[in-house]
C-alpha cells in the first residue's frame, strides 16, 4: 500500500492555512470566523440522508466486493491498559492469517496499538506491508501538556509506527479557543515526521453536527492526513450520520484545496451490515475516490470476525459459526 | 463501471397475484368484468390486467350499494363500531403490505422502496390515524354549540395515477370515520391497488356498500360526481379537471373539495445547510418521478449560492439510480403512461426553446417503457412556461433572488399555491416566510413530508379544503341542529 505523506513543518502548516483563510495573520480570531461561517448541518436532513441510504440491498456480487474491501480497511485494534506483548502479537498474527480456512482472505490495513507496544507489533508483522499505527498524544482524554504530547509522538514514530492516531485538546474546542488546537495538531503532525497522522477528534464530546464540520475543517486545514471519529473509549463513538458529515467535509475539502483527507469511524462498528452501510456511504457522499484503505479506515476489533463469518458464508452458502473464526 | 457497483436486488413480484381480468366491487362483491381496457407496466409496456369500463348503469348501482348501506347497518353503527372497523383495515394493510407494495410499483412504475417505506405505510397510518377519531368527533369542534356535526351521505372520491393507494386512504379513511359511505374511482392507469384493497374491506367484513370501487376512464368519473344521488365529491387531480366538477356541481346541493396542481417553490436562502437543501431539492421534485402535486418544481436559489448549490445538485444527481423500478437500489422509476411522458418532454423541449439550458446527468434509460432522465433547467425566468405550468416530471426549474421579499413575490407569482419549501438557519424568517407564502403546506429546512396528523390542501387554482388532520373531518360532516340527547353518531 502507497501513502503519500508529506512531512511538513508547522511553519508551513501555518502558512498554508493562511492562504486558505486569505489573511495575513493566523489568529484565532480568523479561525472562529472561518469556521463559524460554514454552512450548518441541519441534523434531521442529515440523519434523513443516513437512513436512506441505509436501505440500499447489497447482494451477491457486490456483497463479496464490500466484504474483501471492507477488512483490507481495517485498522485491527487493540487499546486496553491489560494490553501485553502476547497479546498484541496474537493480534499481528490475526492480521497476517485473518482466515486459515481461507488463504485467499485480504489481509487488514494495519494494527492499531498503544505507543509502548509499537516495537513488538513492528517486530511479529515484519515486512507484510501491514502497518502499525500508535495512538499517541496523552490518548484517550489528551489531558497533558505539549511537551508530553509531543514526546509521546515521537517515541512512537521512534519505535517504527507508520501512522500516528493523535487526540485533539476537546476543552480548547469547545472553548473556542480554535488557535491552540490548530497549534496542536501541525505540532504533532511536524513531530510524525514521515508517519500518516490521523486525527481523532472524539466527536461523542463534540456533540453537534456543527461542531464536527468545524473540527473536520479545523484538523484538514492543520494537515491531518485522516479524519478519525473517536477514541473508542466515549459513547457515543462512530455513528453513520457523523461520518456522513465528515466525509461531505473530505470531498468539499478537495474541491477547495486540491488535497485528499482521509476518514476514519472508530468504535461500535461490529457487524458485516454495518460495515456495508459505511461502504455505501463512502461511495455515494465521497465518491469512490475514497474507497482504497489508503483514503477510508474502520477502527474495529469485533468487526474482522463478523466479515470473515459473511465471507465463509458467501464462499460456501452456509453460515459457520463463532467457532470456526480464531478468537486472538 | 463503478468500484462499488450494485448487484440487482429485485424484489419478487410472486408475492401478489394479479387477476387476467377485473369487475368492479359493488355492495360488497365483486362483479363480472364487462367493455375491459388493458392497465399496463409503465417500466416495459406489458399488460398486466384487464379492467371494466363504468358506464352509467354501473355507476347507478354503486351510487344505490352505497346509499342502503348509508340508510341500513353502517349508518347506524356508533362511531366506536366505526372505529374497528378502520383499526382492521389499517392491520390488514400493514399485513399485506409487501403485496400492495409490489403491485403498487407494478401498475404505477413507481421504485418499489417508494411504496415499500412511504406509499403503503403511509396508507396504513391514515386508517389508523382515523380509527382513533371515528368515536372522538363530539371533541373536534366540527360543530358549533347547538349543532351536530352528521355525515353527508354518499361520498363521491376520484383519485389519481401518482399515489394510487394513498390517495384511496386519504379518501376513504376520513369518509368512513365520520360515516359516510362511498363510491370511488380510481385512476384509468392504475386500477389494481383500489380492487386489491376491495379484497382487505371483504378480509375485514366491512358490511357491504360502505365502500364500492367502479374503475373506468373520464366518462366514469363524470358519470360518478354527476350522479343526482351523490352528496359530497372529493377528488384529486388536475387543475382542468377540477373546475369542470366545480362547475358540473354548480348549483346542486353538493359538496366538494378538490385537490388540484401545483407549482411549488423550494426557497433556498445563502444561510441554508447547504448539504441538505440539496438533499431536500433533489427528495422534492424527483421523489415519485416528480409526479406529486406538490413538488418542489421550482428551486428559488439566492443569487449569491447559485453557483455551488447548482454544482451541489449536478453531483448529487450523478449518485440517482434510475431504472427498474422493481430493483430496491432504484431512487427512479418509469413515467406512468406515454400520455404524462409526451407532456413532460413537450414542455421541457419548450423551456430549452425559450432559453433555458437543460442539464442531465449520464444515465441509460431502458429501452421499454416510459422513462425521463432527471433534469435541470437552468437560467429559467418567471415568463418561461416551465416556471409557470405543471410538469408533473423529473424537471427542475432553477431560477433566482435577491432578497427575502423578491423570493416571496417570485414564489406566490403562480396561480397554484399547494406548498412551498424555506431552507435556512435563521428561525425567525422561517415564520416570515410561511406567514407571506401564499401555500397550504410551508415546509421548513425539509421536503414533502407527509403526516396523517397534518392537513394538507391548498390555495387558489390548487383547489380548496383540507385532508387530513381535523381539519380534514371537517370536509366530510355537514352541521344540523342538535339531536334531542346531543349525541354525535
Amino acid at each position: 500500500m502507497t501513502v503519500s505523506t508529506t512531512t511538513r513543518s508547522a511553519a508551513e502548516l501555518t502558512a498554508q492555512a493562511r492562504d486558505v483563510l486569505g489573511v495575513s495573520r493566523l489568529t484565532n480570531r480568523a479561525l472562529t470566523s472561518w469556521l463559524h461561517g460554514l454552512p450548518g448541518v441541519d441534523q434531521v436532513g442529515c440523519e434523513g440522508r443516513v437512513a436512506g441510504l441505509g436501505t440500499r440491498s447489497i447482494k451477491t456480487t457486490s456483497k463479496a466486493w464490500a466484504i474483501d474491501t471492507a477488512i483490507s480497511m481495517i485498522d485491527l485494534t487493540t487499546l486496553e491498559g491489560s494490553d501485553t506483548p502476547g497479546k498484541v502479537r496474537s493480534l499481528c498474527a490475526k492480521a497476517l492469517v485473518p482466515d486459515p480456512l481461507d488463504p485467499t482472505t485480504p489481509r487488514p490495513a494495519a494494527i492499531c496499538v498503544y505507543g509502548d507496544m509499537v516495537a513488538t507489533a513492528k517486530t511479529a508483522l515484519g515486512d507484510s506491508g501491514i502497518h502499525v499505527a500508535a495512538v499517541a498524544t496523552a490518548f484517550p482524554s489528551g489531558r497533558a501538556s505539549m511537551a508530553v504530547k509531543l514526546a509521546d509522538t515521537r517515541d512512537a514514530v521512534k519505535a517504527g509506527a507508520d501512522e500516528i492516531d493523535m487526540v485533539i485538546d476537546r476543552g480548547a474546542f469547545l472553548s473556542g479557543d480554535y488557535l491552540t488546537v490548530f497549534n496542536q495538531i501541525t505540532e504533532v503532525k511536524q513531530a510524525c515526521g514521515d508517519a500518516h497522522l490521523k486525527v481523532i477528534m472524539e466527536t461523542g464530546e463534540l456533540v453537534t453536527y456543527d461542531n464536527v464540520r468545524r473540527a473536520s475543517y479545523l484538523s484538514m486545514l492543520a494537515g491531518g492526513d485522516f479524519i478519525k471519529t473517536s477514541t473508542g473509549k466515549i459513547q457515543p463513538a462512530a455513528t453513520l450520520p457523523v461520518t456522513l458529515v465528515m466525509l461531505e467535509a473530505v470531498r468539499d475539502w478537495r474541491d477547495l484545496t486540491g488535497v485528499q483527507v482521509g476518514v476514519k469511524p472508530a468504535g461500535g462498528i461490529r457487524t458485516t451490515k454495518d460495515a456495508i452501510k459505511y461502504l455505501v456511504m463512502v461511495s455515494e457522499i465521497a465518491g469512490e475516490d475514497w474507497l482504497t484503505p489508503e483514503w477510508f479506515r474502520f477502527g474495529a476489533s469485533g468487526l474482522l470476525n463478523d466479515l470473515l463469518l459473511q465471507r465463509q458464508k458467501l464462499a460456501t452458502g452456509a453460515y459457520s459459526g463463532a467457532d470456526y473464526v480464531t478468537i486472538d | 463501471m463503478p468500484t462499488f457497483d450494485y448487484a440487482p436486488a429485485p424484489e419478487s413480484r410472486s408475492v401478489v397475484t394479479i387477476a387476467p381480468t377485473y369487475g368492479f366491487f359493488i355492495d360488497g362483491a365483486f362483479t363480472r368484468p364487462k367493455a375491459t381496457f388493458a392497465t399496463l407496466n409503465p417500466a416495459d409496456e406489458s399488460v398486466l390486467a384487464e379492467v371494466s369500463q363504468a358506464g352509467p348503469r354501473d355507476v347507478d348501482k354503486a351510487v344505490a350499494a352505497a346509499r342502503r348501506a348509508f340508510e341500513g347497518e353502517w349508518g347506524r353503527l356508533s362511531g366506536a363500531e366505526r372505529g374497528k372497523y378502520l383499526f382492521r383495515i389499517a392491520r390488514i394493510l400493514q399485513e399485506r403490505a409487501r403485496e400492495f407494495a409490489v403491485l403498487e410499483t407494478l401498475d404505477n412504475g413507481k421504485p418499489i422502496k417508494e411504496t415499500r417505506d412511504f406509499d403503503v405505510p403511509t396508507a396504513a397510518a391514515h386508517f389508523f390515524y382515523h380509527a382513533g377519531w371515528a368515536d372522538k368527533l363530539e371533541y373536534a369542534g366540527l360543530s358549533a354549540p347547538g349543532t351536530t356535526a352528521r355525515p353527508h351521505g354518499v361520498v363521491a372520491q376520484v383519485i389519481p395515477w401518482n399515489f394510487p393507494l394513498l390517495m384511496l386512504a386519504w379518501k376513504i379513511a376520513p369518509a368512513l370515520a365520520t360515516g359516510n359511505t362511498v363510491v370511488l374511482k380510481p385512476a384509468e392507469s392504475t386500477p389494481l391497488s383500489a380492487l386489491l384493497f376491495a379484497e382487505v374491506c371483504q378480509q375485514a367484513d366491512l358490511p357491504p356498500g360502505v365502500v364500492n370501487i367502479i374503475t373506468g376512464d373520464g366518462r366514469t368519473g363524470q358519470a360518478l360526481v354527476e350522479h343526482p344521488d351523490v352528496d359530497k365529491i372529493a377528488f384529486t387531480g388536475s387543475t382542468e379537471v377540477g373546475k369542470t366538477i366545480a362547475r358540473a356541481i354548480a348549483g346542486t346541493a353538493k359538496k366538494a373539495t378538490l385537490e388540484l396542481g401545483g407549482k411549488a417553490a423550494n426557497v433556498v436562502f445563502d444561510d441554508a445547510p447547504i448539504d441538505q437543501a440539496v438533499e431536500g431539492i433533489v427528495g422534492g421534485i424527483f421523489f415519485n418521478q416528480g409526479q406529486v402535486c406538490c413538488a418542489g418544481s421550482r428551486l428559488l436559489v439566492q443569487e449569491n449560492v447559485h453557483d455551488e448549490v447548482v454544482a451541489k445538485l449536478k453531483r448529487r444527481l450523478q449518485t440517482l439510480r434510475v431504472g427498474d423500478p422493481m430493483d430496491k437500489n432504484s431512487d427512479l422509476g418509469a413515467i406512468n403512461s406515454r400520455e404524462q411522458l409526451d407532456r413532460i418532454t413537450t414542455l421541457v423541449d419548450a423551456g430549452v426553446a425559450e432559453g433555458a439550458e437543460r442539464w442531465s446527468p449520464e444515465c441509460t434509460l431502458p429501452t421499454k417503457g416510459y422513462w425521463y432522465p432527471p433534469t435541470l433547467l437552468t437560467g429559467v425566468a418567471q415568463t418561461h412556461r416551465v416556471a409557470t405550468e405543471e410538469i408533473f416530471g423529473p424537471v427542475l426549474s432553477v431560477l433566482t433572488f435577491r432578497t427575502p421579499q423578491e423570493a416571496v413575490a417570485k414564489a406566490n407569482n403562480t396561480a397554484y399555491g399547494l406548498s412551498a419549501g424555506v431552507w435556512t438557519e435563521k428561525g425567525s424568517r422561517i415564520l416570515w416566510m410561511a406567514d407571506q407564502l401564499r401555500a397550504g403546506v410551508v415546509w421548513a429546512n425539509t421536503f414533502n413530508r407527509f403526516d396523517p396528523t397534518s392537513p394538507f390542501g391548498g390555495y387558489k387554482e390548487s383547489g380548496y379544503g383540507r385532508e387530513g388532520g381535523r381539519h380534514g373531518l371537517e370536509a366530510y360532516v355537514t352541521t344540523t341542529p342538535a339531536t334531542p340527547t346531543g349525541a354525535t353518531r
